[in-house]
């Protein structure tokens, strides 16, 4: 991308003033991610303070949990865990769904057929259920989380990828590279791939976003890495005393809210930069 | 009829199909897991000498070739034999007959609740596209779509039960107070309202913003014209027209989310302290009771199949030119 076309890419994001707050946010969880271990030294999972401490109190600003953890340092180590998971899971599911999407779209015929099907049915399965049934036969950990975020969320990447493939398969363009005799493998990678990348990669932004709910869901069950401090864990644990301490799952609840909603708003502004058709459409 | 029949049926077909590919995947689910099953179910029985792991693996043919383990495990399932739980010493099939009307009350009036409410909302957003009202549905929508649904609950728990009083935190019924008839269905009810409401809060957002624009892009077409022109009332225009067409994309997204309607329950229900299967799947979780796990996972995706052949109907009903078409 030329800095001229990045220029007008970076204007059509920016009409949009959601996207831009979204930014700003998603900065900030970025740098709390990334400077966790400066802001808030020594293991999260470390006593800081008395247990039960309400928010404001000396050596936790946001309070303190039934170990005397300071939530606040829970907090910024989360966010590594909600953007690492978010962001790998994502990267897993597009390689399986652009794939698959990819092979059907391209080869129609029976190989649509089946792959279609086995699309279907990977939608039908309730993605919740599957994922908590993998990740407990799998043993909790980060990689076993990932995996099952990946395989219950791909299926609508798989859907997208196969309808641009579908399209611009009959494209002259594509047809010439066909006559010009360049191997199946090529066109795939590089004359329809290119071509269909940002409506994929609006898809993928948005995706981002219900991956980390999933994987604060999954470890609000209980169902997180053992070993790694995350939002979900800090409101499951917390639950059973929300009667007397409410601050526990109240604040690893807003963050959760504010990064999946600056993802969300990043990926509409994606979309009315990258898609201005289907954006006047969405109303 | 006929049109309707036959959809009917390729439905079934369908829906048979892709439940016994789920069934398969459950068989190798439990052969995936860490350690062999008859060495999980000693461990889960609480004993784990040589001899009954040996009988076990005789008993449940694990000793067999896996096609043969396969071709057995399939047809019990379709006995209605689910496996033994050996952490509660009874039959799966059992333990989750107990919790699913609870599940089914749930899940059913939270999904009737979710599309009743968002396309009410939705159709208002449409009718007053650009006003206040309009901006605030959007900006709702934007954040329960963005909100993990189960720190909804808590927090609806700690408002309208802990600090107003409201409605109980938790729970099926007031355990002890003996009410029968009327008095049952209402206490009931009562304990229904936060559950209810928050499972359905999420695709209640979502549905409200899928009609929205779905009104906004039926609204200019020319059948709406013509309508108005014969000099029809606008609430007759918007219910009789725009509405019963705009309606159809709702109904089939509805259709496609019923499996993460299902799959929230686990959450709400452990929420909630629900006594249904969501209730139940965390429990399996925490005792690693793989068997009533695996059990829960086929119940509900046949819940989802069942979803689906009801969405399935209804669509039919509003647009009864889908039994000519198909």
């Amino acid at each position: 991308m030329n800095a001229n076309s990045s220029w007008v890419f970076w204007r059509a994001f920016a009409r949009n003033k959601g996207a831009v707050l979204g930014l700003v946010i998603l900065a900030g969880v970025l740098t709390l991610a990334l400077f966790a271990s400066v802001f808030f030294p020594g293991d999260p999972w470390d006593m800081a303070t008395a247990p039960f401490q309400p928010p404001l109190s000396d050596g936790a600003p946001l309070g303190s949990d039934m170990l005397g953890r300071d939530i606040a340092a829970g907090i910024a180590h989360g966010a590594r865990v909600s953007l690492l998971i978010g962001l790998t899971s994502t990267a897993a599911a597009l390689a399986i769904g652009v794939t698959l999407g990819a092979l059907a779209g391209f080869h129609g015929g029976w190989v649509d057929d089946a792959i279609m099907r086995f699309t279907e049915l990977f939608q039908t399965i309730p993605n919740f259920v599957l994922a908590v049934v993998l990740v407990a036969i799998f043993t909790p950990s980060l990689t076993t989380i990932v995996a099952a975020i990946a395989i219950v969320s791909w299926p609508p990447l798989a859907r997208l990828a196969r309808g641009e493939f579908m399209s611009l398969r009959n494209r002259e363009f594509v047809q010439a590279a066909i006559t010009t005799g360049q191997s199946n493998s090529s066109i795939i990678l590089r004359q329809i791939l290119p071509n269909s990348l940002s409506p994929i990669i609006v898809s993928a932004s948005l995706m981002v976003a219900t991956a980390i709910l999933l994987e604060s869901s999954l470890s609000f069950l209980g169902l997180g890495d053992p070993n790694a401090m995350s939002w979900g864990y800090m409101i499951g644990a917390a639950r059973t005393v929300i009667r007397q301490a409410w601050w526990m799952s109240f604040f690893p609840g807003l963050a959760i809210i504010l990064t999946v909603l600056a993802l969300n708003l990043v990926g509409e502004g994606l979309n009315d930069a990258l898609n201005p058709k289907l954006a006047r459409s969405r109303g | 009829m006929l049109g309707f029949a036959q959809l009917f049926a390729s439905r079934l077909v369908k829906a048979l199909a892709i439940l016994i590919a789920i069934v398969v995947m459950n068989f190798f689910l439990v052969h995936a897991a860490p350690g062999d099953p008859a060495m999980v179910m000693a461990g889960e029985a609480g004993a784990a000498d040589e001899k009954f792991v040996a009988q076990l693996r005789e008993q449940f043919g694990l000793n067999r070739p896996l096609y043969e383990q396969l071709a057995t495990y399939v047809g019990k399932i379709a006995q209605g034999d689910l496996g033994f739980s050996y952490r509660q010493q009874r039959p799966v099939w059992s333990i989750l007959a107990e919790r699913l009307p609870a599940t089914l009350i749930l899940t059913l009036t939270a999904f009737a609740l979710a599309l009743a409410a968002g396309v009410a909302l939705g159709t208002l957003a449409a009718i007053t596209v650009g006003t206040w009202a309009d901006s605030a549905i959007t900006v709702v929508a934007l954040l329960a779509y963005a909100t993990p649904i189960y720190w909804i609950g808590l927090m609806m728990s700690l408002l309208f039960s802990i600090q107003l009083g409201w409605l109980p935190a938790f729970g099926y019924e007031t355990i002890g107070a003996g009410y029968t008839g009327l008095a049952h269905a209402a206490d009931v009810a009562q304990h229904l309202v936060l559950p209810v409401v928050t499972l359905a809060l999420f695709y209640m957002a979502g549905y409200a913003r899928l009609t929205r624009a779905s009104m906004l892009e039926v609204r200019g077409q020319d059948f709406v014209k013509t309508a108005k022109a014969k000099g029809l009332t606008p609430t007759r225009v918007v219910t009789r027209h725009i509405l019963r067409n705009a309606i159809l994309p709702v109904i089939t997204v509805a259709g496609i989310q019923a499996g993460q309607l299902v799959g929230g329950s686990i959450l709400i229900e452990t929420v909630f302290a629900w006594p249904g299967i969501g209730r139940l799947a965390f429990e399996a979780v925490l005792q690693r009771d793989y068997q009533v796990l695996l059990g829960i996972f086929l119940v509900t995706s046949v819940m989802v199949i069942l979803f689906n052949i009801l969405t399935d109907i209804l669509y039919g009903l509003v647009d009864p030119r889908i039994q000519a078409a198909r």
